[in-house]
């Protein structure tokens, strides 16, 4: 089955993108991002595969999504038609990955063994800890009215944990479509450079 | 009155004092507001116990209670206080998220969905589940 999480601080900001998807599958909301401190998440979309006993099958990795977003014109934000085709691909291949999974279990290819899982693990840094511990703090003082000193300790989350996309975007300001896409997003997408948005997922077919 | 935040919830101790960088509770409050307890052993939870250094003096315990935030720096933890100290976050160590994961035992959590309904992942024991974060940003 599949259980989305939103990393959505702010009350009502999913509500009408789940209404929409009007979704057979568990929906759940994540103010404080928790699950992302719990799996060392950075982005969305990421995913981990958990098999029927609990056990981390595929830690997190991104969900198929290929950053052909970079390569957009930024005036007309459409994508060279190659560039849509790989991200189409790579969401496709991704999919077929986890129903092969879902069919196949442990014997399918895209399964890890016990010693992959472990290699494939993301492990947080004792500043990226204490960084959940600023942006939690931080959210919940902005939710109860404490905008200023809750501002403070989300900012301070973003300087511990700068990988994290999730923080950063989630206090970023946003676009008439809702979107934290305003140009300090793209300064901060080309600051990339060479180094990815979203990791290459290490399977056969995904981008590298 | 204080209001602690953990990994699994918030608790409003009315007895709590969380002024200058100190977290002091009612030793009877401690196990509500962070899943820890005292015992003869120290600090403990499940199986677990730290002990109290005797040599802290009165640093973790004063009368009937408790320095919560001296124990969990004591025990590596990350805890931060707003400015005024009436609200705490008490969270986990890079250290023991690590050995969490390393386990590859999938770490619970439990969440609302839009109707306020709580799930917990491990409700979902005995089914695959994929799961996948996204946002609205």
């Amino acid at each position: 089955m599949v259980i989305s999480v939103a990393m959505d601080s702010r009350e009502g900001d999913p509500r009408e993108w789940i209404e929409k998807a009007n979704p057979t599958y568990v929906t759940l909301i994540d103010r404080f991002h928790r699950v992302a401190g719990l799996y060392h998440m950075v982005n969305v979309p990421q995913a981990v595969w958990i098999d029927e006993g609990g056990r981390i099958v595929r830690p997190t990795e991104s969900a198929g999504a290929y950053e052909g977003f970079r390569k957009m014109d930024r005036t007309t934000l459409q994508v060279p038609e190659e560039v849509a085709k790989i991200t189409a691909d790579s969401k496709e291949t991704y999919m077929n990955a986890v129903r092969d999974w879902v069919l196949h279990g442990e014997s399918s290819q895209y399964a890890f063994d016990d010693a992959q899982r472990r290699a494939h693990l993301g492990l947080p840094t004792e500043e990226i800890a204490a960084a959940h511990v600023a942006f939690t703090l931080g959210q919940y003082l902005i939710q109860t009215g404490k905008a200023e000193d809750g501002g403070r300790l989300v900012q301070e989350a973003v300087r511990l944990h700068p990988e994290s996309w999730t923080f950063w975007r989630q206090q970023a300001g946003l676009s008439d479509r809702k979107l934290a896409s305003q140009p300090d997003f793209w300064q901060r997408v080309d600051a990339l450079g060479d180094k990815k948005y979203y990791a290459a997922v290490d399977m056969k077919g995904m981008p590298q | 009155m204080v209001t602690v935040l953990t990994e699994s919830g918030q608790r409003d101790i009315p007895q709590g004092d969380g002024a200058n960088g100190e977290l002091w509770l009612p030793t009877g409050d401690v196990e509500a507001a962070t899943g820890w307890s005292l015992k003869p052993e120290g600090f403990c939870k499940g199986a677990v116990c730290v002990p109290i250094p005797a040599a802290g003096g009165d640093k973790f315990r004063r009368g009937d209670a408790v320095n919560v935030a001296a124990l969990w720096h004591h025990m590596g933890k990350p805890a931060r206080h707003s400015e005024g100290g009436d609200v705490w976050m008490l969270g986990e160590s890079a250290a023991d998220r690590s050995a969490a994961l390393r386990s590859l035992e999938a770490p619970d959590f439990t969440l609302p969905d839009l109707q306020g309904r709580m799930h917990a992942l491990s409700d979902y024991r005995g089914k695959k589940v994929f799961l996948v974060s996204w946002a609205s940003w």
